[in-house]
């Protein structure tokens, strides 16, 4: 359904090494995949097996050993403003409330830290609706403290997402939360993804997270990570949480499962 | 008032017992006003000799200030610095902890020689015993910058300058306003100590002055003047960190 659009992200027999000589690590072997635009991808693995460094890579924060990383067509060479982040820890100021919070990439990214100054209020208006719409309305001049981890959660996803970045990339993100506070944040990163035609990419160990989300799943092998297996997630879309009960679901799940850990 | 059983019945009560104890155990012991006045005679020092008392203390005062403003600027410095680079961190640590690990008792003489009796070589101790604790804090708040938070604004193409100052340097403040009660009851150590070593005026000075002549009481006057003056001092710095760091201290959140 997705893959119709545009590609996004090429990567190229693309290979990622930690360190020098001797102690040279190598994080990810080989990866070749396309990231459409506005799909959805969940990368999964075994611990260790380089999904973060997958992640780091496509953001521009390590460079490529080898091969060829592209995005719209351009080789990254550097950090591309064009992401937003979020990991398993939010990560958020604890002197800045929520809103201040999800303001700080527009601190920072160009062209709107220089307006920054002249529409502060404009900017806090465009914040404060984006919190909203993931249920923080009422908490937008709450300090870190005073939310709860979920609501930690929201509010770093919303921080990744003020810049409207073209990719949204999400490491474990859900990963600290209980299992009802992160059902609920699954149908929110759905209806961000819906509503914002986002590509986005999630690293996680979930199996039934990935599939409830994603588009294209890819299996990752312990480390070097290369991608062991794609699946295309055709489930249809807007998926309601109902389906995680389902047969289908639960087949995508459990054959997933089965290349995990076996290479 | 909420916590007034602690925070103020029960620090005076606390005080007040050892004052009487004190009082108790000069009497008991019938000890001489020599070895231990009592307290009434020491609170009766102060009061004769208020005028010398005060303007000493005022003396003290101004060179702990200025040791310690100077400490301040040249540890925020350092800190950010060290805490910036690790080159910079590799090559000033070794020295700044042989330099820390000089009591400064043995620095003074020297500042005496550079400088003459006097304000300054006061206001070089207190500032050379009280920049350290500044340095390493600030220089802490800043490393321990969460790795994931910088890759969150560095994906977005900010600079370090830009990392250093979004995150870095209000993630230290804590760490600094916390460094600033330990700095700033040292520089009073070290303006003290150079007083007592070669002055013309201050506390130290006359607490030196008044043993040459065993006015024990004068001496003991001064020890409350310092205890007073540290008092002050500390909770001044207190009040200043509850104040831009309150953030810190907020830890009951609602989970």
């Amino acid at each position: 359904m997705m893959n119709a659009g545009e590609s996004l992200v090429v990567l190229d027999h693309v290979s990622m090494t930690y360190g020098h000589g001797k102690h040279a690590v190598k994080a990810v072997d080989d990866l070749t995949l396309t990231i459409h635009k506005g799909e959805f991808i969940a990368v999964v693995g075994p611990s260790g097996c380089g999904k973060s460094s997958m992640m780091k890579l496509i953001s521009g924060l390590k460079p490529t050993s080898e091969g060829v990383l592209s995005i719209e067509g351009k080789r990254v060479t550097g950090p591309i403003n064009k992401v937003g982040m979020a990991f398993q820890a939010a990560n958020l100021l604890p002197w800045r409330t929520a809103v201040d919070n999800v303001l700080l990439p527009l601190e920072i990214v160009e062209p709107h830290r220089s307006r920054m100054g002249r529409e502060k209020a404009a900017y806090r208006h465009k914040a404060r609706a984006l919190l909203a719409s993931v249920g923080l309305g009422e908490f937008t001049e709450k300090f870190p403290w005073q939310l709860s981890g979920g609501m930690q959660q929201r509010t770093s996803i919303c921080r990744a997402l003020i810049h409207e970045p073209e990719i949204l990339m999400l490491d474990e993100p859900f990963g600290a939360l209980d299992a009802f506070t992160r059902e609920e944040l699954w149908c929110m990163t759905r209806d961000i993804h819906q509503s914002r035609g986002v590509t986005a990419m999630l690293v996680t160990h979930d199996l039934r997270e990935a599939v409830f989300l994603a588009d294209t799943v890819y299996v990752m092998s312990d480390r070097p990570g290369k991608i062991v297996k794609v699946q295309t997630i055709n489930l249809p879309r807007p998926r309601d949480l109902e389906i995680t009960y389902e047969k289908p679901f639960q087949d995508l799940v459990h054959e997933l499962r089965s290349h995990i850990g076996k290479h | 008032m909420k916590h007034w059983k602690e925070n103020i019945l029960a620090p005076l009560a606390f005080t007040v017992a050892l004052i009487v104890l004190w009082d108790i155990a000069c009497v008991l012991f019938g000890l001489p006003a020599t070895v231990l006045p009592t307290p009434s005679a020491v609170a009766k020092a102060l009061v004769q000799y208020w005028p010398a008392v005060w303007t000493n203390s005022l003396q003290t005062l101004m060179t702990t200030l200025l040791g310690f403003g100077l400490a301040i600027v040249f540890g925020l410095i350092l800190g950010v610095a060290i805490g910036w680079s690790k080159l910079i961190y590799g090559a000033l640590y070794p020295v700044m902890i042989a330099f820390n690990a000089v009591p400064k008792v043995a620095v003074v003489p020297i500042l005496i020689i550079w400088f003459g009796i006097g304000t300054i070589p006061a206001i070089f101790t207190a500032f050379l015993i009280s920049f350290f604790p500044i340095v390493v804090n600030v220089a802490t708040g800043l490393a321990t910058t969460e790795p994931e938070l910088q890759d969150v604004l560095r994906a977005l193409g900010a600079s370090k300058l830009d990392v250093v100052r979004k995150v870095g340097i209000p993630r230290s403040m804590p760490y600094f306003f916390g460094s600033l009660k330990v700095a700033i009851t040292l520089a009073f150590v070290g303006s003290v100590v150079s007083e007592t070593i070669g002055a013309n005026s201050g506390l130290g000075k006359m607490m030196l002055d008044a043993q040459a002549g065993f006015n024990v009481e004068l001496v003991f006057a001064g020890v409350a003047a310092l205890a007073i003056l540290g008092i002050a001092l500390y909770a001044l710095t207190a009040l200043v960190e509850k104040r831009f760091t309150g953030w810190a201290f907020r830890a009951e959140g609602i989970g």
